[in-house]
């Protein structure tokens, strides 16, 4: 099991660079015992790599696949956050990212569209290919990525612009539409697959932040949709609104499906069985289980995966 | 029962009786802010009630009311037609000939000096450039308001004391009695002093203008502004968006914070030595004032323009990376507009800074006793700290309040240029 050093250290970055320090501190008050320590400490490490179970369940599935992770890690600074991830995601599937509050589903998800690059620590090995490009080649321009995966954020972050100007953005940047009148086609198309048409089209000149939390967060995927991706990210989409809120954009997930793939993170067991075809479960930086949502929560392979969906911690 | 073994009765009886002395301890600290800001305050009232009641009156300056013939036989003589014999002519001859008129009684040369000395020696330049402007004036009889000597000016005003005696005051008795007649027979009057905002400095106090100098520092702003603005927030987004974290930019940071506390002087001598004896640009020019302010004002700007995008939410960000913004058109579509007015405060509260600037402007020659007023920033000029320091050290009287006008005239601009910053930010203070 992880220090509380390390699962701390999984929360977020401004937590790892003080642990580095931490570390740092601890390392320069006992430059004897260095060389030791540092051994000591790669012992571990390795120990835990070995310990790591092979994930449960079915992460590799056949078909029409969208995007896949083979043996992915992700290190902040000293810390490994996220070990050994190996999964798949078939086209026009919902799946569902679980786990308690820094088990390493975020970091995951930000590695499928290269967002931890904005993170200087961070460190990202193994291979992720989207339609069988790699992700993290040098070929693949990260602008050009996450043109084809989209992300919606945890607090719903409309740019403090129009409604309109909202939505256009993406396509305008990616030269998406010609004239006047394609950009307005795009934008209106978006609103209405996001369900947001009928309470803004009067009001497209309206701020972007003067919508409701719900709004502005339906607002957000009209935004990640306009730019017509493969495949779009979301990161707790729900876990800032009300639960009228939640239902709208659930519904909305399930029309999504048709025309993208979605993975989503959740804290909500419920929201996760609701929408997801296949879920996830991650633990302190393991991926402990794949497999149909179904099975998850009925009659899941791992223990801690039983613990979790049960309520018994998490 | 608690942990304490009290019961809640005890326990409440003790927190009443320290209660008591807790309130009074909170009144104690607010009385101790309320007094600093009364002292505040009341140093600032009597600093402006100083600065106006000294200043205010020389906003009017005494005119003498004198009927000038523009006799040809003293213009031109020859009857030449010749401006150049015109512009040389003696008009100060004029003046004398309408004083004599409306005091036939005195005589003798001394007495008729101080005469004509109580009409302000430019009131011939005066009649020149009207005569100048209108050819047809030759021959011709008008009631003209001149401006009267400073000293006169101050004695009309009520700052020289009469009582006081003679040897000690620079308005003598007789001329006290030509000015109380003058007063009889409404020849003198204050009258909005149109010189002091439309001429340059000069020895005279009456003929003295503070153009020369707000030209000279609106020259000197508008090069700071064009030059440290842009670079100013060039260098706040690199260093808050691009630059990686090393030493090498650590050790930039604090380079930057210790400039700003950089004494301004400093800034002047580094000026001197660069832009005027190696680079060999004009000496007391507001171009150099300009580049030497901009100097001292980019650090204030950087280290405004990091806390403003710093200020900048990175939800904001990462929505735009998200949608594939690149890094830079993240920066100029999203951080920058909404980083702006904080930006423009910075920018205006440096550039509020450099106005108000005195010291470094010594020391690149904008100190010099300028007549002229500048038509561009490469002209010599002077800037209005400057000149509020130079008239400040002159003898005569009446510089005393052209000295406070010329600080309400500052105080005027910075309070526009704060005023300016304060609506800035709250116009364009966004939520999200």
């Amino acid at each position: 099991m992880a220090t509380p050093a390390l699962r701390a250290a999984l929360v977020g970055v401004e937590t790892v660079r003080e642990h580095r320090e931490d570390n740092q501190a601890s390392q320069i008050s006992d430059l004897g015992n260095d060389v030791s320590k540092e051994k000591e400490k790669r012992m571990k490490v390795q120990e835990r790599d070995e310990q790591r179970q092979q994930t449960v369940g079915e992460p590799v599935v056949d078909g029409d696949i969208a995007l896949s992770a083979d043996d992915v890690n992700v290190h902040y600074g000293d810390n490994h956050a996220l070990r050994h991830i190996t999964m798949n995601f078939r086209r026009n599937e919902i799946v569902a990212l679980i786990g308690p509050s820094g088990c390493g589903k975020s970091t995951f998800l930000r590695c499928l569209n290269r967002m931890n690059d904005t993170i200087e620590v961070a460190r990202v090995t193994g291979e992720i290919l989207l339609e069988g490009q790699d992700v993290y080649s040098k070929e693949m321009d990260p602008v050009l990525l996450r043109a084809r995966v989209g992300m919606v954020f945890q607090k719903p972050n409309p740019f403090p612009k129009s409604i309109y100007e909202n939505v256009a953005y993406g396509p305008r940047i990616h030269g998406l539409a010609r004239n006047k009148a394609e950009l307005d086609d795009i934008v209106y198309a978006s609103l209405e697959k996001a369900g947001l048409i009928n309470e803004v089209k009067d009001r497209m000149e309206d701020s972007g932040t003067s919508l409701s939390g719900g709004q502005q967060q339906r607002l957000c995927i009209a935004r990640t949709i306009a730019v017509n991706p493969e495949v779009i990210l979301m990161d707790e989409p729900c876990s800032a609104l009300d639960p009228i809120a939640t239902a709208k954009i659930e519904d909305l997930m399930y029309e999504l499906q048709e025309n993208f793939t979605i993975a989503i993170v959740t804290h909500s067991m419920q929201q996760a069985a609701r929408v997801s075809q296949r879920t996830a479960y991650f633990h302190l930086g393991d991926l402990v289980e794949v497999d149909d949502t179904n099975k998850i929560f009925t009659n899941p392979g791992h223990r801690l995966t039983e613990d979790y969906v049960t309520g018994r911690f998490g | 029962m608690s942990a304490s073994g009290r019961s809640p009765a005890e326990t409440r009886k003790l927190v009443e009786a320290g209660l008591k002395k807790r309130n009074s301890s909170e009144k104690r600290f607010q009385a101790y802010g309320i007094f600093g800001v009364l002292i505040g305050m009341l140093f600032l009232a009597y600093f402006f009630a100083t600065i106006i009641t000294d200043g205010a009156s020389a906003f009017f300056q005494t005119h003498v009311k004198l009927s000038v013939h523009f006799d040809p036989e003293v213009i031109d003589p020859k009857r030449t037609n010749d401006p150049a014999v015109w512009e040389k002519a003696n008009y100060t001859k004029l003046i004398k000939a309408s004083l004599s008129e409306i005091f036939p009684d005195v005589s003798g040369r001394r007495d008729k000096k101080a005469l004509r000395q109580m009409v302000s020696s430019g009131a011939p330049f005066e009649l020149q450039a009207m005569l100048e402007d209108n050819p047809r004036l030759m021959g011709q009889t008008l009631e003209l308001w001149l401006p009267a000597d400073d000293e006169v000016d101050m004695f009309y005003k009520g700052k020289i004391d009469r009582d006081v005696e003679e040897s000690r005051r620079r308005v003598k008795d007789n001329q006290i009695v030509w000015i109380d007649r003058l007063a009889e027979q409404g020849r003198l009057e204050g009258k909005f002093n149109k010189t002091f905002f439309t001429s340059g400095d000069s020895r005279d106090p009456e003929m003295a203008g503070i153009l020369g100098a707000m030209k000279g520092s609106f020259f000197m702003l508008f090069v700071t502004l064009v030059i440290a603005f842009p670079l100013g927030v060039a260098a706040a987004i690199y260093l808050e968006e691009f630059a990686p974290r090393n030493r090498w930019i650590d050790l930039l940071e604090v380079n930057i914070n210790n400039l700003a506390a950089v004494p301004s002087i400093i800034y002047g001598l580094l000026g001197l030595s660069v832009f005027i004896n190696f680079m060999n640009l004009p000496r007391s020019a507001p171009l150099v004032g300009g580049l030497v302010l901009a100097l001292m004002t980019l650090p204030v700007i950087i280290i405004a323009g990091r806390s403003a995008i710093r200020a900048v939410p990175p939800s904001i960000r990462e929505a735009a990376l998200g949608l594939g913004a690149s890094d830079v058109q993240t920066v100029f579509h999203h951080v920058l507009p909404l980083a702006m007015p904080g930006l423009m405060t910075g920018a205006i509260i440096g550039m509020a800074r450099a106005l108000g600037e005195t010291a470094p402007l010594l020391m690149i020659g904008m100190v010099a006793f300028i007549v002229e007023v500048p038509g561009t920033p490469f002209d010599p000029s002077t800037a209005l700290p400057v000149q509020i320091y130079l008239w400040a050290d002159s003898p005569e009287r009446a510089f005393v309040e052209r000295t406070a006008a010329a600080i309400i005239v500052l105080l005027f601009f910075l309070l526009v240029m704060n005023g300016l910053a304060v609506w800035l930010r709250q116009r364009y203070e966004r939520r999200w």
